[in-house]
């Protein structure tokens, strides 16, 4: 690389900071910048919604290790806000520039905020970053009234089980059957919704909250669209995320909430169609043809995705002559109710799911997802090593289902999953999805 | 000292808890909490449970690192 100003990485989180790494693993010396609107170093996000809201982390103790040194200049505390590719310049919000002879976009999601009536008043939080998870922990602390949950998803879940182990009252708000439905589908969701309701959760699937009341400028109360009136003492939007891309919307780029578009080898697509040679993007923001799904656009909002992307890009970005394609066969974990959830793959569009070891009644299974007759994900609970001999063959797209006669394999039935129908993708320069509440 | 376990990789093997017990704990069947910022004298114990584990999931700062680096 030949340009004084070197790469500049924007976005100071787990993708961010693997990029930064790899770039330098990678024999780059030259100067490197890190941006990062947060005023903290790097940490690690998952625990946040499990040990950190129950209390048995303190939000600052999860900072990432870094495995070489960066030799970098960091710029924390200041949220890009704009990019002029002509002039090779990120805007920041403190009103300097840093100029870039290459970038990685690494800016992440945030929060969906409460979207609703109700939406300016205490003691309603979200969680995503250090400083909401601290803020909610020290309400958490000291909350006597019912915690309201709005969303089934991942962090609802993992937020309703820390509630539990605090022994505050939970009510669960989700317009699907079941918790997870998206993730999962409903035929699993409703293994989950057992096990919360077993452990005192109020799950109220199939309905929405309407309204936030409150009284003296805190929340009080949430009318649902059932009619059901509860009070409330704290409540947590758990509604998914938005993709950081507002700083990108006057660079000429291709991104909107649902991500920034890059082709197959990570460079970030201009509104004209042609990869920018000099932009890269990882992580959740990142939007890609991932080729393991037949070259779908899918942004993945996941810990291994963040990390294999942000090394893939960085990779990319030092071997322009070679650009490899980014394939990623996505994974999740979440720990739960004493539950472990792992899952490969992505689930949604399948039409047959198979429970292929252990068994729903007993809460320790795994389950395979089909599509067309071809396995594209599994998902565990509590029976993780059976995962990996599954990922292999759901990465090279083998017959659902891919492993027939193992030991202890029960009689396998073929279910349908139980999908909710799909929210409209949001377009170019496109507004929200469809709102799952308000 | 900064760690951090990669959960997709992590098989719930537990070597670690045995190297390193105070740090890290299995709950349930395969849960794995462990502690991200142990302090630097347990670094022995630490990196002992980084190379016990069979999947290698265990990420340890290197000694030093932050203060050479520091941002």
């Amino acid at each position: 690389m030949s340009g004084q100003a070197g790469i500049v990485v924007v976005g100071a989180s787990l993708a961010g900071l693997r990029g930064a790494e790899a770039l330098r693993l990678g024999g780059y010396e030259g100067p490197l910048t890190l941006v990062g609107d947060e005023p903290h170093r790097p940490y690690d996000r998952p625990p946040l919604s499990k040990h950190v809201l129950a209390g048995e982390l303190a939000a600052d103790a999860t900072a990432l290790p870094q495995r070489v040194p960066l030799r970098a200049c960091w710029r924390l505390g200041s949220a890009a806000t704009g990019l002029d590719r002509r002039a090779k310049t990120v805007r920041l919000a403190d009103g300097s520039s840093v100029a870039y002879d290459k970038l990685l976009v690494a800016t992440g999601a945030r929060a969906r905020k409460w979207p609703g009536e109700g939406a300016g008043l205490g003691g309603v939080f979200t969680i995503r970053g250090r400083d909401e998870a601290a803020a909610l922990r020290a309400a958490l602390a000291r909350a006597s009234g019912r915690v309201l949950i709005v969303g089934g998803g991942l962090i609802g879940c993992e937020a309703a089980s820390c509630c539990r182990a605090l022994g505050l009252p939970v009510t669960l708000v989700d317009p699907n059957a079941t918790p997870l439905a998206r993730a999962l589908g409903t035929f699993v969701g409703g293994t989950l919704a057992a096990r919360m309701r077993a452990a005192g959760v109020d799950l109220r699937p199939g309905t929405q909250v309407r309204a936030l009341e409150g009284e003296d400028g805190q929340v009080c109360r949430a009318r649902l669209a059932d009619g059901a009136t509860i009070a409330v003492g704290l409540v947590i939007a758990a509604l998914g995320a938005v993709r950081d891309t507002d700083w990108l919307a006057m660079s000429g780029l291709k991104a909107d909430i649902g991500g920034l578009t890059c082709d197959g080898a990570c460079r970030a697509i201009t509104r004209t169609g042609e990869p920018d040679p000099d932009i890269f993007a990882a992580g959740d923001v990142a939007r890609w043809p991932n080729p393991l799904y037949g070259g779908r656009l899918v942004a993945v909002e996941h810990w291994g995705n963040a990390v294999e992307q942000a090394a893939h890009a960085a990779r990319n970005m030092l071997n322009p002559d070679d650009p490899l394609p980014y394939a990623h066969l996505p994974a999740f974990w979440s720990s739960q109710f004493g539950l472990n959830i792992k899952m490969v793959g992505l689930a949604d569009g399948a039409d047959s799911v198979a429970i292929v070891q252990g068994s729903r009644a007993a809460g320790r299974f795994l389950a395979v997802y089909g599509r067309d007759g071809r396995s594209i994900a599994a998902l565990s609970f509590d029976e993780a090593r059976w995962l990996p001999a599954y990922a292999e063959r759901i990465a090279v797209g083998a017959a659902f289902p891919p492993i027939r006669g193992a030991t202890d394999q029960p009689a396998v039935e073929t279910r349908a999953p139980g999908f909710p129908p799909p929210r409209p993708i949001p377009t170019d320069r496109g507004r929200m999805p469809e709102a799952a509440h308000a | 000292m900064r760690v951090v376990v990669d959960l997709n990789r992590c098989q719930g093997y537990a070597q670690c808890c045995y190297a390193a017990p105070a740090h890290f704990e299995l709950r349930g069947h395969e849960i794995l909490f462990y502690d991200p910022a142990p302090p630097e004298t347990a670094r022995a114990r630490i990196e002992r449970a980084e190379q016990a584990c069979p999947v290698r999931a265990i990420s340890v700062e290197p000694a030093g690192l932050a203060e050479e680096d520091a941002p």
